[in-house]
């Protein structure tokens, strides 16, 4: 669909984003930018709410403090028939393929070019067979989710991403729980995709090797803040304890091996006093 | 999204059915299909007492119902029951001298009115708002008990 | 004792925020009920699956219940010596009560608890947040064909249920235990009325299959995507279904049949 020809470098912009749930502060005044054409990667430990910021950019969460623009628009500011517009322009892939398990993987592919547009079925066979194909699974087309793999599912879950040719695509935790080889084909469709359509890829993810493969920018958040970032080797060569724990997966370091607990020798000889912990 | 001309069909054929029991209810099981409420004409008339008589009671002759109660009111002033009652208009050659009476369908049923037709001595027809004069009231049981319980001790 | 309180307080609280969801869903629902009409693909794949599969338990059902009151009827008439009346009493009893109030039961645990947790799924599975992210409006998409498939269904289940349960209730009374098959349709048709008692049934009808719609559906939106989750949501559908099906039926038994 066409692009807004905004001469904005960066097609998302974060700034001063604060995010709670519940007493829980997710995000403390974070800000990060998106480069156009390039694949940033988010990483960070489970639970940091990398999710939640992915949701944050799509609009189906609010931010507490701070602004989130998209191509130039303030996500949080539009009237709901602008999201509805702006959404249509974003693709996401969430973690388990969320593919509609009623209709096989043919429909599923056609179901944002049936819903967003007129065209013709011939039309829309066309399109969907050619997602189909740059994800490999054209030949799957008539199956049903439920028997699908968890790769060939997300592969679909992206063929149905990009059909309706988006600005950017998110990927939420693209690797986790994958086999080598759909992993090997998952990177491999990310990084050509991101350059034969002239997308932007934001991916989320916990998996270092895979995802510093691929990128060409990273930011590492802890805490509701951002401990690093960098393009891959800068984060490498970082001075940062924190930075070198996660990249190197180092099971000690600034994030403690041992929950919090009292002292080891003490803990053991008093084992016979009532309080057991 | 996906549907098979099968679940079309059954679609189709349930919706269809249950239209169908609708009907059935409506003809088979209730009054709808004696029902040809369209044309009727009222006559009212008087009772001192009409006992159970209520609004919808049958109206009939020699048994064949050809009308209901339509409304019963108080006369203020002659503190007698005003019933109204719409008569199906193919029955309109009911002489205007005819009696109307309260009896009750059954020893414990429901009370009607019945139309006695009269002699027809004037030629007139009972036509609408026409009042009938000829009326003899519902009999309360009480009443029939203490009359009877009186004869009783009379005749003793 | 200020706990006990104090949890009172907060389940009152969560209870009325909860109102106050499923109102703002209704809400949400019915305006999608436009979109609906011109897709009747998404509304008659729902038909199917809530109103035809829902067919043979109603059917069945109904032929059995009207066929124990034509049983318990006929014995306790004949006490009264008023067997003839058998065909009112059976016909009286499905049209206003049972019809509409057993099928909408019937209805809630088969169909209903169905759509819950359907619903619930697509929430665990985030369809529904896909949906989103896809700019397509999961309520308008999925719930109101939904919505409008068992709000159609029910009153026809109710009809069919009563249908079959006069013929039930015939079966026993005229072919087993002798009542007059005359009498029997004579007096049920001289005294069932169509607009007191035919078109209330309907009306019941109509409003058990909006609650129970709603409720199915709220609460399968509404649950929490885990399997226990979706699984406590279903109960719920069938216990709160139930629950406003007979507060309701009572009212309307009121408001409807209480002055003839």
């Amino acid at each position: 669909m066409a692009n807004s020809e905004s001469l904005e470098k960066n097609i998302v912009s974060i700034k001063h984003l604060s995010f709670s749930r519940g007493s829980r502060k997710i995000f403390d005044d974070i800000s990060l930018d998106i480069a156009r054409g390039k694949i940033t990667a988010i990483m960070g430990p489970s639970g940091t709410g990398k999710t939640t910021l992915l949701k944050l950019i799509g609009g189906q969460l609010s931010p507490d403090h701070g602004q989130i623009h998209v191509d130039g628009q303030n996500v949080h500011r539009l009237k709901s028939k602008d999201l509805f517009n702006l959404r249509k322009r974003m693709g996401m892939l969430f973690q388990s393929g969320a593919l509609l398990t009623d209709m096989n993987v043919f429909d599923n592919v056609a179901f944002p070019l049936r819903e967003h547009t007129h065209l013709p079925e011939s039309m829309i066979r066309s399109l969907v067979l050619m997602k189909l194909h740059a994800v490999g699974l054209r030949g799957a087309r008539n199956l049903m989710p439920s028997e699908l793999s968890g790769g060939m599912a997300r592969r679909v879950a992206l063929a149905r991403a990009i059909a309706l040719d988006p600005l950017m695509i998110m990927y939420d935790e693209p690797f986790t729980g994958q086999d080598p080889i759909s992993m090997g084909a998952l990177v491999h469709l990310i990084k050509s995709l991101n350059n034969a359509l002239g997308l932007t890829s934001i991916i989320v993810s916990h998996d270092v090797q895979e995802t510093a493969a691929i990128a060409d920018y990273i930011y590492v958040l802890s805490e509701g803040k951002i401990v690093g970032q960098g393009t891959p080797q800068q984060l490498a060569d970082s001075d940062s304890e924190w930075v070198q724990q996660f990249m190197n997966g180092n099971a000690d370091g600034p994030v403690p091996f041992q929950y919090p607990a009292p002292d080891y020798l003490d803990d053991l000889l008093s084992s016979h006093s009532t309080t057991a912990n | 999204m996906q549907h098979s001309k099968t679940q079309d069909t059954l679609v189709g054929l349930f919706v269809a059915t249950g239209i169908a029991a609708l009907f059935y209810m409506a003809l088979q099981i209730s009054n709808l299909g004696s029902y040809s409420s369209n044309d009727t004409y009222t006559i009212i008339a008087n009772f001192q007492n009409s006992g159970g008589l209520k609004i919808k009671s049958p109206v009939s002759i020699a048994g064949v119902r050809i009308g209901r109660v339509s409304s019963i009111t108080l006369d203020k002033e002659t503190h007698e029951s005003v019933v109204e009652m719409q008569i199906d208009s193919k029955y309109n050659n009911l002489p205007d001298d005819s009696g109307a009476s309260i009896y009750t369908a059954g020893l414990l049923g429901e009370q009607y009115i019945s139309i006695d037709p009269g002699p027809g001595i004037s030629g007139d027809f009972l036509k609408d708002k026409s009042k009938i004069d000829n009326v003899s009231s519902a009999i309360i049981l009480e009443e029939m008990i203490g009359k009877f319980m009186l004869n009783k001790a009379e005749g003793k | 004792m200020f706990e006990f309180l104090e949890n009172l307080g907060k389940a009152t609280r969560s209870s009325f925020a909860k109102l106050g969801r499923s109102t703002l869903f209704l809400g949400h629902t019915l305006t999608g009920i436009g979109d609906v009409i011109p897709r009747p693909n998404l509304l008659i794949k729902q038909i199917y699956s809530v109103g035809v599969l829902s067919f043979l338990i109603i059917t069945i059902s109904g032929l059995f219940v009207g066929m124990v009151l034509g049983l318990q009827g006929f014995y306790t008439l004949s006490d009264f010596g008023a067997e003839e009346s058998l065909g009112v009493m059976v016909a009286a009893s499905l049209v206003r009560e049972l019809g509409p109030v057993v099928s909408a039961l019937l209805f809630a645990g088969r169909a209903g608890s169905a759509l819950t947790a359907e619903i619930g799924l697509m929430k665990a599975t985030e369809q529904l947040s896909g949906m989103e992210m896809m700019a397509v409006d999961p309520v308008k998409r999925i719930i109101s064909p939904r919505f409008l498939a068992g709000f159609i269904s029910t009153p026809l289940l109710a009809a069919l249920f009563s249908a079959v349960g006069v013929m039930g209730g015939h079966l026993v009374g005229v072919g087993m235990l002798g009542v007059d098959d005359g009498a029997f349709w004579a007096q049920m048709q001289a005294n069932i009325d169509f607009q007191e008692d035919i078109i209330n049934g309907v009306i019941k009808s109509i409003v058990f299959g909006f609650v129970v719609s709603w409720i199915a559906l709220f609460e399968g939106y509404d649950a929490i995507p885990t399997a226990e989750g979706v699984s406590r949501a279903t109960t719920r559908t069938v216990v709160n279904s139930a629950f406003s099906i007979l507060g309701l039926d009572f009212i309307l038994t009121a408001l409807m049949f209480g002055d003839i």
